[in-house]
């Protein structure tokens, strides 16, 4: 029994209980900011932990850690932390200073750790489910805003359902191979000369429940209402952590157990990737609320993303790596631009307020300009290079017709996010917005130089991608 | 032979129940036929040798659910009339719904088939035959599958700090206690003990003396008998005291509106 496989985990809920208690401890209303500062600081230790723990499987088979687990773990955490910082600065106006609002951040990024290392299909489910209950409370945070409560409810039916749908298929597909285990489907599968009926359409039902945690498209529904109405920085925390934990199970379970039957589910992924894309990039572009623009192109990047795994291959999954992890850094530094989008100590969210920023606010200016360049896919930019290996992958493995959607959707993507960078700098002006407290600058800076300068890094980061990707496909 | 005959008995009890649960009119009834049908899935369990999942059953089910369950339909104002309204309305779409699950899982289980190498794949199993379940069960729960029961345990923390966060209001007019200084009281601050002749009553003792002040000695200062929480405290009242109807004629307390 190697419980140590698991230290990272167990010391990050041992150290979530103790802020919990801590907070309770300290005077009501005043135990947010050291609880944030000790979520951070057991972020910080946790990622050390992950970063130095050794290969294994633990549990009983139940716990897997390897280099891709580590990758995914180690980007959950980094999200999780960027997020929360966000949430310092305007911790009071947007509702959300309790100290409980760090703990459940804490909480969710270990339900995304968890699935991260799933070595059966219960870990998955379970971490899963501590991970999106997490979200659904932080999305009801501000309880007191109808938006707020609007979009936890409406996430927490939505996220039942698909809850349910994921658990039907995780039914289904032990009534094929009398387990759960990864290893053990997949030596069932392999085994097995006619897959019947119902294993496929258990598989479907996996694939469904995970999509709709990446809101792909036929299940995006929920994603613009919920982003609208969640706090700021609540969203900023769901496009980053929980979509990274959804990508890094579905890329393990299709890869392992399921991996000998790519042909059969490789057309579904396919068609779920180009709608993403299109849609994505289409119904972002009559937007008025920069929010629900993100969440529009939070779809599209999905769709980005998972061109990598439709490939199927080790190459198609370091091209989605490396596309998550500019996805993040971008994503992030375009949500503290949101964050600090406040005129008179209120919260204004439509593009049209940005007009003018370009002289108001050079600075921020200068960095939203380079995140929305870098979501289009302007070359030297992080962006670019994240597109890049998706579409070189897909190339690869003759998915002509995948590379060909993705090139022209992100052709039309570049509208909407040109247009951003057109309003902000040509518009009239606007009332200036209120400055930003250093936190938010922080985050802003950080992310915009990691943006600009991400070619200096791709190195390094495509060779872990590649050596998480190898731990897949051995 | 005998455990077909209970197993007949148990088995057709229980589609009566689970029939009369749907069927019956009054909530009330639904639940005992839901209770009576827990009942006997609890007796099918124990024909089929999994004693534990039959006393977890009853026990979980039972003596939790089904009283929780009827306590809501008890205590809660709900219309189930209303609800009904629809029934006529809604009843193909329902069947035709129902019918086509129906067709689906038939033709889903009839195909049916496991992996063809089944046999090679490791399955839990007890670790010898004279294991009961109940221990075979714990095994699986705390040994092999401690890490997911602890992960459990934290998505039920979880949950429990969420109902806090979203429920939980401090009200300006909870009327919190000092605790220390409740300890310190002792009767004979805030009482006093009358002598009452026999038959004389009270009133020439001055009445009952009432512990007026109590509150205030044991308050957390400033939160009670000050000018602001009378106000509160008054308009608190006008907002929920209840209003007393005169029943009209022929009301008895029931709402057949």
């Amino acid at each position: 029994m190697n419980w140590t496989l698991a230290l990272p985990e167990i010391v990050l809920a041992l150290s979530g209980l103790a802020i919990l208690l801590a907070g309770v401890m300290q005077k009501r209303g005043q135990a947010f900011f050291s609880c944030a500062m000790m979520t951070l600081l057991a972020f910080v230790v946790t990622g050390v932990l992950v970063v130095i723990s050794p290969d294994g499987t633990g549990y009983s088979h139940v716990f897997i850690n390897d280099g891709f687990a580590r990758f995914m773990k180690v980007l959950s955490l980094t999200g999780a932390a960027l997020s929360l910082v966000l949430s310092v600065g305007y911790a009071r106006e947007m509702e959300i200073d309790k100290f409980e609002f760090p703990v459940l951040i804490l909480f969710s990024t270990l339900g995304a750790m968890i699935m991260a290392s799933s070595g059966n299909l219960m870990t998955l489910f379970v971490g899963l489910e501590l991970s999106s209950l997490s979200i659904y409370i932080l999305c009801a945070f501000a309880r007191d805003r109808v938006g707020a409560a609007e979009a936890g409810l409406k996430y927490f039916v939505l996220g039942s359902l698909a809850s349910g749908i994921l658990l039907y298929g995780i039914s289904l597909a032990y009534g094929f191979a009398g387990t759960l285990e990864y290893a053990g489907l997949q030596q069932a599968v392999r085994g097995s000369a006619v897959l019947p009926a119902g294993l496929m359409v258990g598989i479907v039902f996996v694939l469904v429940g995970l999509c709709f945690k990446l809101s792909m498209v036929p299940f995006h529904m929920w994603t613009p209402d919920v982003y609208q109405g969640a706090p700021t920085s609540v969203t900023a925390y769901m496009a980053g952590a929980p979509k990274i934990a959804a990508f890094a199970v579905l890329l393990r379970v299709m890869a392992g157990p399921f991996g000998s039957m790519t042909p059969q589910w490789q057309l579904l992924i396919e068609v779920v990737s180009a709608l993403s894309m299109v849609f994505g990039s289409l119904a972002a572009i009559p937007q008025g609320n920069i929010k629900r623009l993100m969440a529009y192109s939070s779809i599209g990047h999905m769709g980005y993303a998972m061109i990598g795994m439709a490939a199927g291959t080790a190459e198609g999954t370091r091209g989605t790596l490396v596309y998550l992890v500019t996805y993040l850094f971008m994503n992030v530094g375009a949500f503290a631009g949101i964050v600090a989008m406040r005129r008179n100590g209120r919260a204004v969210t439509r593009i049209s307020d940005l007009a003018g920023l370009g002289r108001t606010d050079p600075g921020m200016a200068l960095a939203m300009a380079i995140f929305m360049f870098s979501m289009a896919g302007a070359p030297p930019l992080a962006g670019f290079f994240g597109k890049l290996m998706v579409f070189y992958a897909a190339i690869n493995a003759h998915l002509y017709a995948l590379a060909a959607i993705g090139i022209v959707s992100s052709v039309i993507g570049a509208y909407y996010y040109i247009r951003i960078v057109k309003v902000m700098f040509f518009d009239t002006a606007v009332p200036a917005l209120d400055r930003s407290p250093v936190s938010v600058s922080f985050v802003s800076v950080g992310m915009g130089l990691v943006t600009v300068f991400f070619v200096v890094g791709l190195g390094p980061v495509a060779t872990a991608a590649q050596a998480a990707a190898s731990a897949l496909f051995r | 032979m005998m455990t077909q005959i209970v197993f007949y008995v148990f088995a057709a009890v229980l589609v009566l129940s689970a029939t009369m649960v749907v069927c019956a009119r009054n909530p009330v009834h639904s639940v005992l036929f839901l209770i009576l049908a827990f009942f006997n899935a609890a007796g099918l369990f124990l024909i089929a040798g999994a004693e534990f999942l039959a006393m977890t059953l009853v026990i979980v089910y039972v003596g939790a659910v089904a009283v929780l369950f009827l306590f809501v339909v008890m205590m809660l104002d709900v219309r189930f009339a209303q609800m009904r309204e629809g029934v006529q309305r809604y009843a193909p779409i329902g069947a035709a719904v129902g019918g086509v699950l129906l067709v689906e899982l038939i033709m889903a289980f009839t195909h049916w088939r496991v992996a063809g190498n089944i046999g090679q794949i490791t399955h839990l199993v007890p670790s010898s035959p004279t294991r009961t379940n109940t221990a075979a069960l714990g095994d699986v729960l705390y040994t092999h599958y401690i890490f997911l029961f602890q992960t459990c345990a934290l998505v039920l923390l979880v949950a429990m700090i969420g109902a806090i966060v979203l429920t939980l209001r401090d009200r300006p007019t909870g009327r919190r206690q000092n605790i220390d200084r409740q300890h310190d009281r002792i009767p004979q601050e805030s009482l006093e003990m009358l002598q009452v002749p026999l038959g004389a009553g009270v009133a020439a003792q001055g009445g009952f003396l009432r512990p007026h002040d109590s509150y205030d000695v044991a308050a957390v200062p400033g939160t009670y008998g000050t000018e602001a929480w009378r106000a509160r405290e008054a308009a608190e009242q006008t907002q929920t005291a209840l209003v007393v109807i005169t029943p009209a004629q022929g009301a008895k307390g029931q709402d057949d509106e």
